[in-house]
This record gives C-alpha cells, structure tokens and sequence, in this order.
C-alpha cells in the first residue's frame, strides 16, 4: 500500500511538538524527557473543556499539531484513533466506586472512560461530522491504526488523520500493565501526492515478528519499547530525517515493512 | 415535499461515499438473551418472544431489566486459552460453537491459508468485569490487585486475541471500541481491508458481556429502564442492557461458489459532533450515516424495506433518530427495534442487529418491536409492532454510539 504523509504532530516527554522534535529525532539535538504539555483544546465549549482528561488532551493536542501545518479542512477529514489502554485512569476510578459498598459512578465518568471519548471530543471541537473509528491492538495498536488508515485512504480515495495515544496506568494497574511514557502522534495520510505531502510511505504485511527497527538514543528505545505508541518512533524518525529508510514494526505474529522515501 | 426521482438521489449521494463491493456473509452465527445460535433467533422474532429479565446479574441491585445469557452455559474457556477465562470470552466461545460457524471459518482458512483472513472485532468493555471483581480483593496493606492477565481479559484487543487463536487465523486484526456502534463498524474495516487487498476475507463480529461499569454507569446517567425497555414507546424511560456475541464470515461476492444469498451492499459512518452522550437532536450525524451507506451501495432511500432502528427507548435516541429516518425515508419502509427483546447489546449490538437484519431477508419476515405497547405519535416512521411477513429484500442497520460515533449498515439478498 502507498500513502502520502503530508503532516505529522508529536506530542510527549521532551517532545513539545513535531517541529522543536524532528532534530532531536533526527539526532542533531539530545533527547531530554520532560514535562509532557497537555492543554484542552480551545475550541471545545467551556463545559466539555472542563470534563476533559489527559488522554483526550494528549490525542488531540497530538492531531491539532499535524493540523497546525496542513491546508485540509478538519470538519472533513476522516480519522482514526488507535489505543492501547485509552483511559486507564477513568477505569481505574470507576472500578475503585464499584469495590465501594454505594458503587457511586459519576456520570461523566462513565461517558468519558468509553474507548472512544477522544474522538468524541475531537469531533465536538473541530465541529468533524466525518467518519472516525477508535480502535485497540493491544501493543500492537499503532501498527493496526496505521493499516486500518492506509486501508480507509486508499479504499475511500480520501485523506485520514491517524493519532495514536498511550499514557501510564497508575497502581495498582499499573504493575499489571506498566506503559511508560505519555506519547501521542499523529500522522495526515492522503491516497495521492500532493503540493502538500513531503514522504512516501510504503507499507506491507510480511513473515514472523521479532524484527522491529530500534531507535539508537537509549531514552528514546525506552519509549519506544514501554509505550505502545512509542513503537510509532522509528516512522517519526524516518520522517524526520533527509533520506529515504527501510523499517520494521511488529504487528501481532507478523512485521509491517515500511519504506519510508521523501517526495 | 415532493420526493426527487431515485435517479437523482442516487446521483446526489454517489458523491459521498465509494462504492463498495458486495461481500457474502457465507457464514454468521448469533448468540444472545434469546438463544444460542440462527435458529432461536428465528423462532424468537417469530414469537414475539423477549429474553428481557429483572437484572439478577452478580451483586448488582439496580431497578433495571437485563437481557442475561445464562451463567451456567457460560463455561470456562479451553485449556490452552486459559489467561484470558473471562465472562467476555466465555460469551465469545460459547457463540463460536453453533451453526457450524468454527467450521466455515476452518473451512475458509483451508482456501485462502490463515494469514489471509482478517479479523476485525468489536466491543465496549470486554474483559473489565474480571478486573471490577479484582478491585474487591485489594490487598489491604499494599493496594495491589490479585493477579490476572490483563492483556488476555481487561485488555479490548483480549477479544481478538482469543478469538483469533481459537478460529486458527492469522490475517490482519483488530477490535473496534465506539461504545454502542463498535461491531457495525467492523464491517466497514473488513470491507476496506478486502479492498485494498490485505485481506481475502474476513470474520466480523463483536461481543460484549454483562459489568458492572455499564450498568452502573447508565444508572448514573439515569438511561436504564426500571421494565423492560420499550422502544419508541410514548411512555419509554430508557434502555435495557443486554449481552451477546456475534460473527460472520465474509468472502467476495465473485469469489465464493454458490449462488450467494445474504450480502453486504453498504456502510456509513459518520460522527455527530454535538455531544458525547447525548444524540445530535435533529439526528444531523445518523442521517449522514445513512446517506453514506446507501452512496456506498449505490442504493436510494426507496431501494430500503426494512430499518433496524438503533431504537435504544431512550427519549432522546428515539425522538431524534425518528427525524432522521423519516427526513430521509420517509414512511415508506417498514421500522423496528429488537432491543425490547435482546437488550441493548452495547458493543454487540451492531453484529446482532445486522445478522437480525440478515435473518429477516432470509426468511422473509420484519421483526415486530417487542414491549412497545403504543408506538409515540410524535414519532413518524412506519414503525411496526408485531413481526409481519413482509419478504424485504434490503435492509438498513443503525448502530449509534457515545461519543457521537455513528454507523449504518445495508444488507441485501440476492436469488
């Protein structure tokens, strides 16, 4: 399958955006983790801006960044959202209400802890009535976002703006799931090249897993392996770099062969 | 208003969507609070019969009707499969035993080889009851929950993992999590995925078990019913959760080898962008659902017979879907919802209702709606209470979720 990047948004520690990322990923700047910057969007009416919690912050503020630089209109583009754990901390605190004798769960909890609420929000802010799904693969999830947006361009010949989260678990979750890292990216994929699009990615389905390209800066490969978006980092790198790579990711039993090319 | 001709609505709507192309449901198989498997279902929507019950489920005590598939038929998984033993994979199971489904799918993964079938699953809570369960039995000292696998039961993708080893398949997977249009939409990923050619078929499907996070939480949102739910009712006050499983197998038109009966003509989704749990209430977001979906079959409102509403009797749901059905419709097609007799099946719901749709084609039936004793008059669709004999030949499957997530499915039958 071959798609067109034409804009990336990064958000996560250290990585304030993907324009202050691409030298870091790029190797020009060190990588130094930091405080992860997570505003509600602006645009969401101030009630839904109040409810809102880390991962509709993190996964919008990750695609309002690849939207930053693009030309498309949100109200049209398609999306695609793709999670491992959504939000961990909405379940952690409604299971904690339901081990209590009252089993008090807050009603807006409740609507936000579905799999979902950030696509909900997404399309409440940028007033988008244009098809979205949400989708989990466990570690495996931006692997299957990346196909499952590679399918919906090329199937529907339209654009689609993919953005992958993940964030920690807090305990007692967290010893059963330890993601590290809160990481959003995102990705604007078109079925055809554009003024706009500034890489090629071709992508494959090929043999047994196991071959996954690593990042070279320690802190960064810590990332990559402890968060399933992270595994979404050798793609942000290759983008951000002059030439064109060849790269491995994992996707359950089998590897998506990904040739990265500038255009 | 005078209705343009179905040359130009097809025209008008050729622009919002591609075509697809039909897939056969060459096998599918269902299981609820009505039954196990095609034939109870059947002999239900015939009946009239309800699989609605006061919600007896765990230690739940809410003034609510459940839809609950017996404890005792939902047994531990195999052996092998062991790490993920939840009611979410229990339920999955159970619905892959009946109607041979396993074995077509077996017999699939025979022509096209493993890797070549794709998996695309739905669900809204799967595993969580397993982890609920947990948070009772904290240590006391340190917090820690005792251990269970959460990448096999809490985990949404748990659902495709079990199911993927169980049915042998190694194609592409993935689970779909929109809350309450979360199994609909996985037709859509299969038919894209075929397209593009990752994939030679597909199983489909979704499952979603009883907890207490979704009872509760409807109870916090004061959107349960305190008796069985009754769809489009003047006097309805809300949902009924139910629970159950569904899947089928779907193949090319061109490529399967007989005569194809039940098919997949069309998908839209579309979001509302209005509210996360409440529907836009002119219905804006369903009707560009629908729109999408017949654009995608290349259909006009006038090719549809029968709607399987999304219909979940709560003021809300049904007020604004009603307008947008009929904005669009008219009342010209017949119009039901089964939830008054399975329950609102959450993550399932759009499997179960496509595969109801699908039952209906087949044997030449509209289902009634179950529970509604008077259908609202403020409401204008040709809603029908009692199952008829009406012998439809397409019908349409709304699935509206939290979040304003939305997805209508058209099936057809051919020969």
């Amino acid at each position: 399958m071959q798609v067109f990047v034409e804009s990336v948004g990064l958000l996560g520690p250290g990585l304030a955006s993907w324009t202050a990322s691409r030298p870091i990923l790029n190797g020009q700047t060190p990588y130094a983790p930091g405080e992860v910057p997570l505003r509600p969007p602006e645009s969401l009416p101030p009630a839904e801006r109040r409810r809102t919690g880390a991962p509709v912050k993190l996964a919008i503020g990750a695609g309002l960044d690849a939207l930053a630089r693009s030309q498309r209109s949100a109200e049209s583009l398609a999306t695609v959202f793709a999670s491992s754990g959504a939000d961990g901390e909405m379940i952690h605190q409604i299971c904690e209400v339901l081990a209590t004798p009252q089993r008090d769960v807050s009603p807006t909890r409740f609507h936000n802890s579905v799999h979902n609420a950030p696509a909900g929000y997404w399309s409440i802010a940028l007033r988008s009535r244009a098809p979205s799904t949400s989708l989990c693969c466990f570690d495996w999830s931006f692997a299957a976002g990346l196909l499952e947006a590679c399918a919906y361009c090329l199937a529907e010949g339209e654009a689609v703006l993919l953005i992958s989260y993940d964030l920690p678990y807090s305990e007692p979750l967290h010893t059963l799931r330890p993601i590290a890292g809160t990481l959003g990216a995102a990705l604007l994929l078109a079925p055809r090249r554009t003024s706009a699009s500034f890489a090629r990615l071709d992508v494959r389905v090929e043999g047994e897993a196991g071959k996954a390209t690593r990042m070279k800066d320690t802190a960064l490969e810590e990332l990559r392996a402890r968060n399933p978006t992270g595994r979404a980092l050798p793609v942000l790198r290759a983008l951000a770099g002059p030439s064109a790579e060849q790269l491995m990711l994992d996707y359950l039993d089998s590897t998506l062969s990904i040739s990265v090319s500038p255009c | 208003m005078p209705r343009p001709p179905r040359g130009a609505y097809r025209l008008a709507l050729a622009t919002l969507a591609s075509r697809l192309k039909p897939l056969t449901l060459s096998a599918f198989t269902l299981t609820t609070s009505l039954g196990l498997g095609q034939k109870a279902h059947v002999d239900a929507l015939r009946s009239g019969r309800s699989g609605l019950a006061p919600c007896a489920f765990e230690s739940a005590r809410l003034d609510t009707w459940v839809g609950q598939v017996p404890d005792a038929q939902l047994q531990p998984v195999r052996r092998e499969l062991a790490a993920g033993d939840c009611r979410n994979n229990r339920l999955a199971q159970l619905a892959l035993q009946q109607d041979d489904f396993s074995e077509a799918v077996a017999h699939a993964r025979r022509r096209y080889g493993a890797q070549r079938i794709g998996l695309f699953l739905g669900t809204s809570t799967s595993g969580l009851l397993t982890t609920e369960l947990a948070y009772r039995q904290r240590d006391p000292a340190s917090g820690a929950l005792p251990a269970f696998d959460y990448a096999a039961t809490q985990n949404h993708f748990s659902l495709g993992r079990f199911v993927r080893a169980r049915l042998g398949l190694r194609g592409p997977a993935l689970v779909v999590s929109t809350a309450c249009s979360s199994s609909a939409k996985t037709f859509g990923s299969a038919a894209r995925m075929i397209s593009v050619g990752l994939c030679d078929a597909a199983v489909v499907g979704g499952v979603d078990s009883l907890c207490l996070t979704t009872l509760y939480g409807f109870g916090s949102l004061e959107l349960l019913s305190s008796g069985p739910c009754r769809p489009f009712d003047s006097e309805r006050q809300g949902i009924s959760i139910g629970e159950g499983a569904g899947f089928a197998l779907l193949e090319r038109a061109e490529k399967h080898g007989r005569e194809p009966l039940e098919e997949l003509l069309g998908v839209g989704e579309s979001s509302d962008a209005y509210h996360m749990s409440t529907p836009h209430p002119e219905g804006a977001g369903a009707r560009a659902a629908m729109e999408r979906a017949l654009a995608s079959a290349g259909l006009a409102p006038h090719d549809i017979d029968y709607i399987n509403l999304h219909g979940t009797a709560t003021r809300s749901n049904d007020a604004a879907e009603d307008k947008a059905v009929h904005d669009l419709f008219g009342a010209r097609p017949a119009c039901s919802s089964t939830k008054g007799a399975t329950g609102h099946l959450l993550g399932a719901a759009g499997i179960a209702e496509a595969l109801i749709c699908v039952l209906a084609l087949r044997e030449r039936l509209i289902p009634g709606s179950v529970n509604t004793q008077r259908v609202d008059p403020a409401l204008r669709v040709r809603y029908i209470l009692s199952t008829t004999r009406e012998a439809p030949q397409r019908a349409m499957s709304n699935s509206f979720g939290f979040g304003g997530s939305n997805c209508s499915l058209v099936l057809g039958r051919t020969g």
